[in-house]
């Protein structure tokens, strides 16, 4: 196996620290979901935060273009980032 | 409207949700409101009249929504709407679009669906003074050269722009728009929704040249309240609170009007039978429609408050934080966090629960909600579990100190909500079998509500009960009135002085108090009432269904009570009276009633009461469709029979199981 760089695993938004700013590289998940998710304003290159998680660990908080938007694990799974 | 000339202009108001769209629309339109559902559909169709430069304009208020893609029922109307293929609505002349300056990237995207249907688009820009007070600045004169379309700041409350906004309304009127933007389909680094990545690309360019913020500092009054109301901890205990002084208000409020509403209808039968000649006619409008309209109109005061509250918790911005705070734990039964107000609110009653549902997005998770709320015990099951437990378990005691009648009351409520997660979980994987619903759901800024919409929501919600639920009920009310009177007993048509205390002596919901202590006539012996109903065709009913009801304990005469009170559940105290000839005002605390279902005695001698029964019927109670009020709110609701024909036979099969596993099994352990 030839070891690149550009294979270190990938993050998605589950990895982003809370408060720390990472950017969306891709959109993965299931058609409607993903359409959703980039309709309100999560699309590739846009930069976003967790702000926090509710009391049982899910949902989480995501601060995305100036507002705050509550998604559940599942789909902040199918959000990659880069931080 | 219908009978008015039509106005010649459309106008469309389209908006995210929270944008402050319902504010502007009640503004723009004052109380000249219609509405209305969408035909086929639970969406909810606002319109009202705008005054635009003289001109008498009919305003569209489109649902809240972020997308017009139509991949939800409410963006499907949407389109709809501003294709022209809604019947009964032209196309749209002109489309406001309502824009929240403080959430402006995400705001626009909708609007940049908006250009693509060549009518002209004006911006209305709310919030604009929370923006400029975080020191934000916004060219609004750059916006609106970059999207080729007029841009009007907006506000409410000091009138800012309203004027405006009808001007230039009136100057786009029949122009043909610019599509501002071009789109860079070929960008296969986007994946397939292009079209979503170029839209955004397009606002990101407007908002660069338009807008300086002095930091990221527009959330930071919110996010301080949301440290202390979403806290892991304290969040938990301060919604546990919030819902407790909620709940503790729609009782205590709302009990001093139920009871003056109620007095007020039994004063209006009594006036009734006083001034009118006695005889069928005037039984009917006082047992049948006074009793029967009046029984669902004492929900009134209920209603009203729990709408207040529910207003005041949406427009605040609490609302989304308890379901995201709660989620988790309504999605291990397969339920949308939003699901817990219905839910809650459903032990004050389920006719608010049910229409609370509104708010819960997805169909599937709405009527999952809407097919289990009737589990929670409701305030109408109390006078119920009262009777049951005054007459078999009044002043008992386990382990000397907890008294039985609280424990029954607590294994009562319980029931219902076991059995309420069990069946949603059920019907989560049968009937309304879904993928779970996406939950992305906006946190928007805390806000102080704005009055004037949440009491224009308070009374819509008021009026679209009595409306539509009062047509239903009245129906219902009357059959099963005709069903307790009818026949009237051969003995009393032979002597006609009777007919005057038989038809007093009506079977009904309403609590007339001077049935008893009228003189009766001592040369020709009155029919009793008992008798009456013996004979009448709920008594026969009552006769027919015996056998399918033995196995539960129940002899016919709890059947005719049990059919009774299939118009709400209260009534089966109401009817015990009637068939035990106590006399109809009795309640539920009362010694005579008590005695006398104590004293009952089946037709072959035998008590007709044992504490098992009792407790039988309480578990009955607990699970049964008992309500035709709930039955035409879920009707309403769900725009459709099926589905509360359905919840009726699912949840009176259930109970009958469980009231049978009940006796059955308090048999076989030596009871009863």
């Amino acid at each position: 196996m030839k070891r690149k760089i550009s294979e270190t695993p990938k993050h998605t938004l589950n990895d982003l620290p809370s408060g720390i700013d990472g950017r969306v590289t891709a959109v993965n998940g299931t058609g409607p979901v993903m359409r959703r998710l980039m309709e309100m304003g999560v699309v590739p290159g846009v930069d976003v935060q967790v702000v926090k998680a509710a009391p049982f660990g899910d949902p989480i908080e995501v601060r995305v273009r100036g507002y705050s938007l509550a998604m559940r694990r599942s789909e902040a799974d199918s959000i990659e980032v880069s931080f | 409207m219908e009978n008015e000339a039509k106005p010649q202009l459309t106008i469309a108001l389209a908006g995210n949700p929270n944008a402050g769209k319902t504010t502007l629309f009640n503004a723009l339109t004052g109380l000249k409101q219609k509405i209305a559902n969408y035909p086929g559909v639970t969406v909810e169709r606002k319109e009202g009249v705008w005054i635009v430069n003289g001109e008498t304009a009919n305003l569209v208020d489109i649902p809240g929504l972020y997308s017009l893609d139509a991949t939800s029922l409410d963006e499907q109307i949407a389109r709809d709407v501003i294709t022209g293929k809604q019947a009964g609505l032209p196309k749209p002349d002109v489309i406001v679009a309502v824009v929240d300056a403080t959430n402006l990237e995400r705001n626009l995207y909708l609007v940049t669906q908006l250009f693509e249907f060549g009518i002209p688009v004006v911006i209305a820009l709310t919030m604009i003074d929370v923006f400029e007070d975080q020191k934000h600045e916004i060219d609004i004169e750059m916006v609106s050269v970059l999207l080729k379309t007029p841009v009007v700041a907006v506000n409410v409350k000091t009138g800012r722009g309203i004027d405006e906004l009808a001007a230039k309304v009136a100057e786009v009127r029949g122009t043909t728009p610019v599509v501002p933007y071009v789109y860079d389909e070929g960008g296969d680094e986007a994946g397939p929704h292009g079209k979503i990545f170029s839209r955004y690309n397009f606002i990101s360019s407007v908002v660069q040249d338009s807008v300086w913020h002095s930091d990221q500092s527009s959330h930071r009054i919110s996010d301080k309240i949301d440290k202390v109301l979403t806290h892991k901890f304290f969040g938990l205990v301060i919604l546990v609170a919030i819902l407790l002084v909620v709940f503790q208000t729609i009782f205590s409020w709302a009990s001093l009007p139920m009871d003056l509403l109620e007095q007020g209808f039994g004063a209006a039968a009594d006036l009734v039978r006083a001034q009118m000649p006695p005889g069928i006619l005037t039984d009917l409008i006082a047992d049948g429609i006074i009793a029967g309209v009046g029984g669902v109109v004492v929900f009134l005061p209920q209603i009203l408050l729990l709408f207040l509250f529910i207003s005041l918790l949406e427009d605040s911005g609490y609302m989304s934080r308890a379901a995201f705070l709660l989620d988790k734990l309504m999605s291990r039964v397969g339920l949308h966090g939003k699901a817990f107000l219905p839910l809650i609110s459903s032990f004050a009653c389920a006719i608010p629960g049910i229409m609370a549902t509104r708010t819960i997005e997805s169909r599937r998770d709405r009527f999952a909600t809407i097919m289990i709320a009737p589990f929670m015990s409701c305030s109408a099951r109390l006078p119920v579990y009262t009777l049951m437990i005054g007459a078999f378990f009044g002043g008992q005691y386990v382990f000397g100190f907890i008294s039985v009648g609280a424990l029954l009351m607590l294994i009562m409520y319980s029931i219902g909500i076991i059995v309420a997660i069990i069946v949603a979980f059920i019907l989560k994987r049968t009937v309304l079998k879904s993928p779970p619903p996406p939950f992305l759901m906006e946190l928007p800024p805390y806000r102080l509500p704005n009055l004037r919409t949440v009491f224009q929501n308070m009374l819509t919600r008021a009026w679209l009960f009595l409306k539509r639920a009062g047509t239903v009920i009245l129906a219902i009310s009357i059959i099963l009135w005709a069903l307790m009177y009818f026949p009237r007993s051969s003995r009393q048509s032979v002597v006609s002085s009777q007919q005057t205390e038989a038809a007093k002596s009506v079977p009904g919901t309403a609590a007339t108090g001077d049935v008893i202590d009228e003189p009766r006539t001592t040369d020709n012996e009155p029919l009793p009432e008992s008798e009456q109903l013996k004979h009448s065709f709920a008594g026969r009913l009552g006769h027919i269904i015996e056998p399918v009801i033995a196995p539960l304990g129940f002899d016919w005469k709890i059947g005719v009570a049990l059919i009774a009170s299939f118009a709400a559940r209260e009534v089966l105290v109401s009817t015990l009276s009637i068939i035990y000839n106590v006399g109809k005002d009795e309640n539920e605390e009362s010694e005579t009633l008590i005695a006398a279902v104590r004293d009952a005695k089946t037709d072959d001698g035998r008590p007709a009461w044992t504490p098992l029964t009792a407790l039988t019927l309480m578990v009955f109670f607990v699970l049964a469709m008992q309500c035709m009020s709930t039955i035409a709110v879920v009707r309403r609701e769900t725009n459709s029979w099926s589905w509360p024909i359905f919840m009726t036979v699912y949840m009176t099969v259930l109970a009958y199981i469980a009231a049978f596993i009940t006796y059955q099994g308090g048999k076989l352990l030596g009871y009863g």
